[in-house]
């Protein structure tokens, strides 16, 4: 029985105590399930809870398990599939460096322009862009920035948020 | 410090008394001397001292088992808490409830790289269902109330509470209670009124139905074993149990025909194979159970009642997933079940029952007897025979003595067979008999076992001796690590690699070394003699069966097989060559 695999952006509220990340990952890790990108920051400082996203992939059956699993661990109050439960916004911020000189950092400006990427660093010999999109938009930067001297990324990795008045 | 305070280690103490512990398995320690200390100074807590901390674990487990109550250990910082890793890990894989106490070093000191230091928590993560560090004082009583809920509530596990030093030795009020709620974790416990009413469907529907039933049964308690075998003679359906599930429903019945799986009997495994409605009752399709997937019972439809969502549908996909606690989940059938006057399909499930009689007509657990060497089942049988009338608790250790006693001992209560499942490990019996024995005294409580495994936590004899518990251990001694060998046998060539054990002791003299009585039978006609002579010693006891080195398990299906592809017995071998997807598989 061969099933699709399928690309998923899962929230998790968990929290904010000393070893729940390491709860989260030791999971997928254990469990043999993949981490395409997670991230984590506190979202409710009174009540200390965090929110854990990770895009994670697998068939329909393993996607099922990794909601049960991340549920059942005791620090967990919600988990959320961001892609089986309908529309929502995704985002992610890359820092992208760029070294050139000449001709090329003129070609890097007009794609950072492009794309609305904004300059926020700049020496004679380089450019930092700041860049918010979905992936497949940090993506098509990253590539048409490669010829021209990309020397640096770094990535946040994928939050998320439904559409709509409804909080998860 | 004033007087309304208490030490850490009081409060830790406190903490056992509110959750009504009465007894706990230990080992000291530098980090945890300060507990020592304590029950030093009261009576309210009994401490079991152990020869080993994997002891404490298995003795927590034999005693949580047996009674349905939450086991407690207590153990030092670094070894200690090592030694207690591959308990936590069987306590996980089979569900039991567990608390377990690891010193630490002072909180200033940790990440130092401290004598006697380890990342306990870090180690421990995986192998528990929770763990906490406590890191200060005020949190102390309300994590540890929260180790006792979290431990025995939705499906149980073992808890680790990691105390540093420095937090036993602080000064705090006592003030928390005992807690019954969690701010996030709340298992559900009532199915869904819709599912419950699909699952009366298909139940009153059904033409060749099987109720396949596992240890969360008997985790769910004893109401549960009574609604599970209420709800089995009221549809009259045949019902089979894991190995975890022994003693679910009544080992002797007629509806019960035998236990499932790699090992189990011809007919449950071809009634598994052959039904058309699956009622799975705290069972999770392990793959001891299912054997090769992608053939498992492929004609029916499934009813699964457990307690932990990711029991469902994890290997095999369900039809009727029913998410609550078992005996709840039942009771709520048998309730719509009588509201509606439901009927089963009575003619139809007579054909099916013709169909399993004629299956059970095979006698697949049949042996060939001998009068010169006593056979390992004809041992097991003699010693139901000669017990079946009292209220026996059997634990076991690892291998084909395991499966055997699984076949053979018919169980007629819960909580009367410890056994390592989910992590089979060699080992568990002896401590697991001395936790059962502590928790009733007065019982009968035999460790079926085999030479290899009872090697293993040996050193326990001596725990079992300081106590007075007469637990009894009764090896099918075959000087190989035989469930190890027969796999050798059947699938590499009987090239019999480091499963012979040379130099093994004298059981009977070793037993006495401990104080203890030992035994031997060497002929099948010694048998009953030791058997009743072992029933009359008020001691521990280590009795010595010496049994026919070459017997196998049978019924096998081998790894990679369907239950449909069973090997009955020795004739059997040659005709089904393992393939090479089943060669990987353990
Ligand atoms: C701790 C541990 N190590 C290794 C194994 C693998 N193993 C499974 S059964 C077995 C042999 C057990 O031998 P024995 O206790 O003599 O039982 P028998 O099969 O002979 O009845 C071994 C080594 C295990 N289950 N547990
Ligand atoms: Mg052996």
């Amino acid at each position: 029985m061969e099933e699709e695999v399928n690309k998923h952006t899962i929230s998790v509220l968990v929290d904010n105590e000393t070893g729940v990340l390491a709860r989260v990952i030791g999971l997928f890790s254990g469990r043999g399930y993949n981490i395409e990108s997670l991230t984590v920051a506190e979202v409710d400082k009174r009540n200390s809870v965090s929110r854990i996203t990770v895009v994670t992939s697998g068939t329909p059956m393993i996607i099922e398990q990794i909601k049960a699993q991340l549920s059942r661990l005791v620090p967990v109050h919600k988990v959320s599939d961001h892609t089986g439960e309908g529309p929502h916004v995704e985002r992610e911020l890359a820092l992208i460096k760029v070294a050139c000189s000449g001709e090329k950092r003129v070609e890097s400006l007009r794609i950072a322009d492009i794309f609305r990427a904004r300059v926020v660093d700049s020496t004679n010999r380089s450019f930092v862009f700041e860049i918010t999109g979905a992936t497949e938009k940090l993506e098509a930067v990253i590539k048409l920035m490669m010829p021209l001297g990309l020397v640096e990324v770094s990535r946040t990795g994928v939050v998320a948020i439904a559409r709509g008045e409804k909080p998860i | 410090m004033d007087d309304a305070q208490l030490t850490g280690s009081e409060i830790v103490l406190k903490v056992l008394v509110d959750q009504g512990v009465d007894v706990i398995f230990g080992y000291p320690g530098g980090a945890v001397l300060p507990i020592y200390d304590a029950l030093y100074q009261q009576v309210a807590i009994r401490h079991i001292l152990v020869r080993q901390e994997g002891g404490a674990v298995h003795a927590a487990e034999g005693y949580a088992r047996s009674t349905g109550k939450v086991g407690v250990v207590l153990v030092t910082s670094g070894p200690g808490a090592t030694n207690a890793v591959t308990g936590l890990t069987d306590a996980l894989m089979d569900s039991i409830p567990v608390v377990c106490l690891t010193g630490q070093v002072p909180t200033h000191l940790i990440g130092n790289d401290a004598f006697q230091e380890a990342d306990t928590t870090g180690i421990t993560r995986p192998c528990t269902k929770h763990n906490y560090l406590v890191k200060s004082i005020d949190d102390l009583a309300r994590v540890l109330h929260e180790a006792f809920y979290v431990a025995s509530s939705g499906r149980p596990g073992p808890v680790v509470v990691d105390l540093p030093k420095d937090i036993l030795q602080a000064g705090a009020v006592y003030t928390t209670s005992r807690q019954t709620k969690h701010k996030t974790y709340r298992p559900k416990l009532k199915g869904e009124p819709d599912q419950i009413e699909k699952a009366v469907r298909l139940i009153a529907g059904a033409k060749r139905p099987i109720f396949y039933t596992g240890g969360g049964v008997i985790n769910s308690g004893p109401a549960a074993s009574r609604l599970l075998t209420q709800l089995v003679r009221m549809t009259g359906f045949p019902c089979t149990n894991t190995l975890m599930g022994l003693g679910g429903f009544p080992g002797t019945d007629p509806q019960f025909i035998g236990m499932v799986g790699m090992h189990g009997t011809y007919e449950a495994n071809l009634a598994m194979y052959h039904c058309d409605v699956m009622i799975a009752v705290g069972a999770r399709f392990d793959d001891r159970v299912t054997g090769k997937l992608s053939e498992f019972s492929p004609g029916s439809k499934k009813i699964q009642i457990d307690i932990d969502p990711t029991s469902i549908n994890k290997n095999v996909m369900v039809d009727l997933p029913i998410i609550g606690d078992v005996g709840t989940v039942l009771r709520q059938i048998i309730k719509r079940w009588k509201e509606g006057e439901c009927r089963t399909d009575e003619k139809a499930v007579g054909k099916w029952w013709k169909r399993i009689r004629a299956w059970q007509g095979r006698d697949c657990l049949a042996y060939e007897m001998s009068d010169t060497i006593i056979k390992p089942q004809f041992a097991l049988q003699r010693l139901y025979e000669l017990t079946k009338k009292r209220d026996v608790y059997i634990t076991t250790e690892v291998g084909q003595h395991q499966m055997w006693a699984a076949q053979f001992y018919k169980l007629e209560k819960p909580k009367r067979f410890m056994t390592s499942g989910g992590l089979g490990t060699m080992g568990y019996g002896l401590p697991a008999a001395i936790g059962v024995q502590i928790a009733h005294p007065d019982a009968l409580v035999i460790d079926i076992a085999g030479e290899a495994s009872i090697l293993m936590n040996i050193q326990e004899m001596s725990t079992a001796c300081q106590y007075r518990l007469p637990v009894k251990i009764f090896i099918l001694n075959n000087q190989y690590m035989g469930m190890v060998r027969q796999w050798q046998e059947l699938l590499y060539g009987g090239r019999y690699a480091e499963t012979y054990t040379a130099a093994l002791p004298d059981f009977v003299k070793l037993a006495e070394s401990f104080y203890a009585v030992g035994l031997r039978a060497e002929k099948p006609d010694e048998v009953d003699g030791v058997i009743s002579e072992m029933l009359a010693t008020d001691r521990p006891v280590i009795v010595d069966v010496v049994v026919d080195q070459m017997e196998n398990c049978f019924p096998m299906i081998p790894s990679g097989a369907a239950h449909n592809e069973m090997l009955l017995g020795p004739d059997d071998k040659a005709k089904t060559p393992v393939s090479e997807e089943g060669m990987v598989l353990v």
